[in-house]
């Protein structure tokens, strides 16, 4: 359907020939632009509709209590399908803290929410296709996962603001949610306006990079400039990425390019994970909880999970 | 007179809110003591985790994200 949109626009109105470079990168932009906004607003929607079941108050009320397992692999998946603000990292730290859920299922939670959004996931799925979408969401998972195991061992609470401990959270009444189908569609229109209102342009950008690549990249640059077996490639592509901050959507355009330049995937993967999951601003907010040596150990757990699962996909694949 | 409070530890979402209900009380010429709330405590204490938040007259109407005109001309 895509296609046919971008043959009859480009080749059959436009007038150019599928064999030129331009004709080439202008059918492919075409094709992906309109794929993936189709694409972009179908998944929002549902996205949207599902979340009127869901706020981070909810979350907590299903996580609290429950196993630890259960408790992380619940964290897990509610962060990568809950969107916050990481200006609510705080209340949401205190929050968790309040309700009796242990640290290591917070850090989680809290690993997973940035690392993975339907976003995204939508423009990886466009881009580089649903292989790569996959093992993306899989790496994120298992970083979380395993991040937050890990610094449950280092016993992270005694580095817990002395203040949050102390935080009783009131019972007020929440703001009463439109339940009723009609609210509910109401509340993704909403979403679909609001997040496609704010990245349209990055996915454009996005998606020009790709275009461009397609139809100028020379087929002889492709040789591996970083190949599989460059063992350091992984570490210093995260920690490349520590420094850099941008959200998970932004990261793609840079993704792709850098698979196009012939960079392992685990290495590709590596950087993506460290620049979503690893940011200043974030670390910032967070200080106001945890003190430093809380947070070294929340950043250096991230950097070697994040290495580890970037080398195990270069192995892999 | 209504109380409204926007709950938000002074992040830009929670500026934009402020801002956003500032400039719909002023179009309508409706009567407002806007205040702003950035102690976490306080902010817990109303029960809610994502921020930013908007309580009215003591009860909280709002949660996560800014607040649309329909929904902030309706409180009005």
């Amino acid at each position: 359907m895509f296609e046919q949109l971008a043959n009859l626009l480009i080749y059959q109105l436009g007038g150019l020939s599928s064999n030129s470079h331009l004709g080439a990168a202008l059918h492919f932009f075409v094709m992906d632009t309109a794929k993936i906004f189709v694409m972009l607003v179908i998944i929002i929607y549902i996205m949207g509709l599902f979340r009127t079941l869901l706020s981070p108050e909810k979350v907590r009320e299903y996580i609290r209590g429950r196993s630890k397992a259960l408790a992380r692999i619940l964290a897990i998946i509610l962060g990568a399908v809950t969107p916050f603000c990481s200006c609510s990292s705080v209340p949401l730290f205190i929050g968790f803290v309040e309700a009796g859920i242990p640290l290591g299922v917070t850090f989680s939670f809290l690993i997973a929410s940035p690392m993975i959004n339907e976003v995204a996931v939508v423009l990886l799925m466009g881009i580089m296709g649903w292989k790569l979408t996959l093992l993306y969401v899989m790496a994120g998972l298992t970083v979380a996962y395993i991040g937050g195991v890990i610094i449950e061992r280092f016993h992270p609470e005694r580095w817990v603001e002395d203040y949050v401990w102390k935080i009783q959270m009131g019972e007020m009444a929440q703001p009463a949610v439109d339940t009723s189908l009609r609210g509910r569609h109401e509340f993704a229109k909403a979403e679909v306006q609001e997040i496609v209102g704010r990245i349209w342009l990055w996915v454009l950008i996005g998606v020009g990079a790709g275009a461009m690549f397609h139809g100028y990249f020379p087929e002889s640059w492709a040789e591996s400039l970083t190949g599989k077996d460059n063992f350091l490639a992984v570490p210093m592509a995260v920690i490349l990425g520590i420094p850099l901050y941008s959200n998970a959507v932004g990261v793609i355009p840079l993704a792709e390019a850098m698979l196009m330049k012939g960079v392992a995937i685990g290495t590709t993967l590596a950087l993506m994970m460290s620049i979503a999951a690893i940011s200043l601003p974030e670390l910032l907010i967070l200080r106001k909880v945890i003190r430093l040596p809380g947070l070294l150990l929340f950043v250096s757990v991230l950097t070697i999970a994040i290495i580890l699962v970037g080398w195990l996909f270069n192995v892999l694949i | 007179m209504k109380d409204i409070k926007v709950l938000g530890s002074g992040c830009a979402n929670c500026k934009t809110t402020f801002a956003r209900i500032e400039k719909a009380a002023q179009e309508k010429g409706v009567e407002i003591s806007l205040e702003k709330v950035e102690d976490m405590a306080q902010i817990m204490s109303y029960g809610i985790m994502s921020t930013p938040g908007v309580v009215i007259d003591g009860k909280v109407v709002h949660a996560g994200g800014i607040p649309d005109r329909k929904k902030i001309e309706l409180w009005l």
